[in-house]
């Protein structure tokens, strides 16, 4: 016992996680985690591109991050791959074992869980608390080092319940029966759990999608997610979609795609539109603050539950997140990680081009 | 509380005004009394608070949050009440919610020093948007984008048949929480009397003359008098008694809107039984002074000696639409002139003045008139006229815009020719295209001829034109700062546009030293080339000397 408490206190973090120019990587093992470039063997927390890159030698992820990530790159994205399912230990070169749980972000999410010689080091990608009806819900995990987001790490951020939300998209449709609400969500995740809200809203009218999100929705659908009946939008139809609700991606908002619907109402469903000057800069009528990450809150409340003495924030909001960390006795610091960002914040900044 | 903060908060973000309207009544009809009619006096400026100020909203805040995280949490969102409402911790088993009705009594009846508690716990009870909400209500910055008028509007639109009009005049008589208004849109009792001792009538309106085809042919100067159009605003001035005997006196805007507040010195100044048409203006130095001038006497949340004697208000009257209890409404204008001029002549007022009459016999002796005012008997008002008025001599005064009897004839706009150099996308319709224009004129720079920002302009285009010009702009983007678009501005690469504008003034706000009135587009010059526009010394040109 007297010896395990000393290897342990010796054990430093850095031991087992560093920073390459690739990215967060497990040195004993030989991989890395959401690498930012190509790299021999990737551990892949999430299927959202800022994440999930193509073209690494060896990929390790769960088998609906895999499946995402063949759709959207071919299924060539990777020399080999490997499926894990939540709670499957791997044990990898050196003697790392590796296992995956739920993160509660999107569809196959997953927090990954590194074990070396008694010591636990968590990365937990993107997560939230908050219930969706989409994907398996955040499971603690026990660790001494807690890599962690902070997206939306000030206190500033404090997600409403989503349902309140949608329930303003569903008054707002009832009161506009004559214009369509194009409602703006991140492609993967965001929009299915928005349609999967909306059900449960009570909101049974057909949902229409852009045909940029029909391939994701498709593979939601065929996972056995209910998400009621959704409609691809025909270009020609658009004129008479008035009463009706359109999901489409935030970029689209301010397409030309967007012209043809009758007096679009623009909403958008983000964490940032709790800020006034974020929905206004980007031209949006209806926010809806429904965000995918964890709120200031559940940041505080999910590092607290992990048990863990070192805390590493890799992007987002990190200054206040580590401030806030020591204040509460742990050891804290920023990654500074260059090549994540919010996979909103990103199309909500520059929108694409489309005719 | 919180309905009342989700439909601010839903105002704030809805560009179209019937949408507003809608929101508005729609919010009206779920909410029952005397919740929504604290709101009505909430959105129509009724309500102020003495002792609630910012301050108190930082103490409480600082008390409850860490400095640093509140610092930096200020600075992401840029707005102090915005991140209070955000940042005020939730405090559990806390669940009840105040109603607005509520709020509003306590923050009268509270003392100073029992105030911070109460107000922290309405905020502990509220959510955010209520939060937000109730911080910007109690600081008096309820800039919400719907007006006292809008606000109006939406009740009338509640009921069958009811202008904004009919409730603007029976509104002086009402007091929150407006119980019989809302029982007479509804249809649950008669039209509230209105016991008020100096009304509102709503106005007579004019049409542009260029509107009336041949209008110099179809009209006969004979039957028509014209004045001054001036460039201030649209007031009514009454004076009456209440049942008491005791003088009342209040100043309206063109909609109807109490604006007395606001212009305590004419309003000191009505010293007669009467209702008066006319125009309020800045005179001083002897003369009437431009818009520019009265902006800065206007929207003015507390009026001050200093800003009176600065800004002295002056009314230009023009018509009469009752004296001493008698309705001289069904008169013609050629009698109510004779009324008006005699009425003023009765009771002599330093700043109530007669809008002079300008005297022709043909339209064209008019048009001289409108070219020059100065020398054609505006003399040093020159500056304040915008044209000429042209009514007729046979017409009483019929509230609207009846078509025939008054029309207003501006003087031409003024003209120049500028580059496109950025482009913003629009709201609401428009939220697809960049249709909000800064155009520059070219001035000497640091590094030879570089062309300087002078104005914005967003309408005076077909929708044709804004597909074409929307194109332009997406083909020839050089950089982008969020939905603005830097768009190609060089000599010979460019688009020009002809605007057209109302006047001119200095202005330490823009780079180029000053600011357009009313700029729009008049004219699209594909055909002509950047380095063919005009110059900052074209501008420089219309401005009035500096005195």
């Amino acid at each position: 016992m007297r010896f395990v408490s000393y290897v342990l206190a010796r054990m430093r973090p850095e031991n087992l996680l560093c920073l390459t120019p690739q990215g967060l990587c497990c040195r004993p093992a030989g991989v890395h985690v959401d690498p930012t470039r190509a790299v021999e063997r990737a551990l892949i927390t999430h299927a959202h591109s800022d994440h999930a890159r193509p073209g690494h030698g060896h990929v390790l992820a769960t088998p609906e991050t895999l499946r995402i990530m063949a759709l959207r790159y071919g299924p060539d994205f990777a020399g080999s791959t490997q499926p894990i399912q939540y709670g499957e230990v791997v044990t990898l070169k050196g003697g790392v074992e590796v296992s995956f749980h739920p993160a509660g972000h999107v569809l196959g999410s997953a927090q990954i869980l590194l074990e070396w010689n008694g010591y636990r080091a968590v990365v937990s990608g993107d997560y939230k608390r908050e219930r969706d009806p989409t994907c398996a819900p955040f499971s603690p995990v026990r660790c001494d080092l807690f890599v962690t987001e902070a997206t939306f790490g000030l206190p500033v951020f404090r997600h409403p319940p989503a349902h309140a939300e949608i329930a303003k998209l569903i008054a707002s449709a009832e009161l506009f029966p004559e214009r369509a609400h194009l409602v703006g969500a991140y492609s993967l995740g965001k929009a299915q759990r928005v349609m999967a809200l909306l059900r449960e809203g009570g909101w049974q009218r057909p949902i229409y999608v852009h045909g940029a999100m029909t391939a994701i929705t498709d593979f939601y659908l065929s996972e056995g997610i209910a998400l009621g009946e959704i409609r691809h939008v025909a270009p020609e139809e658009r004129k008479n979609l008035g009463g009706e609700i359109v999901i489409c991606p935030p970029s689209a908002l301010q397409d030309i795609w967007s012209r043809k619907f009758p007096d679009p109402v623009n909403a958008m469903a983000s964490g940032w539109m709790r800020v006034r000057a974020r929905a206004r800069q980007s031209g949006i009528e209806l926010p809806l603050v429904i965000s995918d990450h964890a709120d200031w809150d559940d940041l505080g409340r999910t590092v607290l539950e992990t048990g863990a003495q070192d805390i590493w924030v890799t992007h987002g909001a990190e200054e206040a997140l580590v401030y806030w960390c020591e204040q509460n006795g742990l050891r804290a610091k920023p990654l500074h990680l260059v090549g994540y960002g919010d996979e909103e914040a990103d199309e909500i900044a520059a929108p694409v081009e489309g005719t | 509380m919180n309905r009342f903060a989700a439909l601010l908060d839903r105002l704030a973000y809805e560009p179209r005004r019937n949408a507003k309207i809608r929101l508005l009544a729609d919010y009206f009809r779920d909410t029952p009394d005397p919740e929504r009619g604290i709101a009505l006096a909430a959105l129509t400026g009724g309500l102020s608070f003495q002792h609630a100020k910012p301050n108190m909203i930082r103490t409480l805040i600082g008390e409850r949050t860490d400095p640093y995280l509140f610092q930096l949490s200020r600075d992401y969102v840029g707005d102090m009440a915005e991140t209070v409402a955000l940042m005020w911790p939730a405090k559990h088993g806390v669940n009840y919610v105040p109603t607005l009705a509520e709020i509003v009594a306590g923050l009268n009846e509270a003392s100073k020093a029992d105030l911070p508690a109460r107000l922290a716990s309405w905020l502990d009870g509220l959510d955010e948007v209520g939060r937000w909400a109730l911080i910007k209500l109690i600081t008096g910055s309820l800039r919400i984008g719907a007006s006292a008028r809008l606000a109006k509007t939406a009740v009338a639109s509640m009921g069958q048949d009811i202008s904004p009009d009919d409730v603007e005049l029976v509104w002086p008589g009402l007091e929150p929480p407006y119980l019989e208004l809302f029982a007479w849109v509804e249809g649950r009792s008669e039209k509230p009397e209105s016991n008020n001792p100096a009304p509102f009538s709503p106005p007579m309106l004019s049409t542009a003359i260029e509107d009336t085809a041949n209008w110099r042919e179809a009209l006969d100067p004979k039957d028509f008098a014209a004045e001054w159009k001036w460039d201030g605003i649209r007031v009514q001035a009454v004076g009456g008694r209440d049942a008491d005997g005791r003088r009342v006196a209040r100043l309206y805007s063109r909609t109807g809107e109490d604006i007395s507040g606001s212009f305590p010195d004419i309003v000191a100044s009505v010293n007669f039984l009467g209702a008066l048409d006319g125009e309020l203006l800045i005179l001083r130095d002897g003369g009437v002074q431009s818009f520019n001038v009265l902006q800065q006497r206007l929207n003015r949340k507390t009026i001050t000696t200093k800003l009176i004697d600065e800004f002295p208000a002056h009314i230009r009257a023009y018509d009469l639409l009752s004296a001493d209890g008698e309705d001289l409404r069904a008169l013609t204008f050629e009698q109510r002139r004779l009324r008006l001029d005699a009425f003023l002549a009765g009771a002599p007022n330093p700043a109530i003045s007669l809008s002079p009459q300008i005297a022709f016999t043909s339209w064209d002796d008019l048009t001289a008139a409108r070219a020059d005012p100065a020398s054609h008997g505006a003399g040093v008002d020159a500056d304040a006229v915008e044209g000429v008025m042209v009514k007729r001599r046979a017409a009483p005064y019929v509230p609207g815009r009846p078509k025939g009897e008054w029309f207003k004839w501006k003087r031409d706009p003024f003209n120049v020719d500028a580059v496109l150099m950025y482009a913003q996308r629009g709201s609401g319709k428009r939220s697809s295209f960049y249709s909000d224009y800064t155009f520059g004129v070219w001035a000497d720079g640091e590094e030879g001829e570089e062309l300087v920002p002078v104005g914005k302009a967003y309408f005076g285009f077909t929708d044709e034109e804004l597909l074409k010009i929307d194109r332009f702009v997406r083909k020839n983007t050089i950089n982008r700062f969020g939905p603005v678009r830097e768009v190609t501005h060089e000599p010979d690469e460019g688009l020009v546009f002809e605007i057209a504008f109302e006047g001119l003034s200095r202005s330490s706000r823009h780079k180029s030293g000053v600011a357009m009135r009313f700029p729009r587009i008049s004219r699209i010059r594909w055909d002509k080339p950047p380095r063919e526009a005009d110059r900052i010394g074209h501008l420089e040109a219309l401005l009035a000397p500096l005195v």
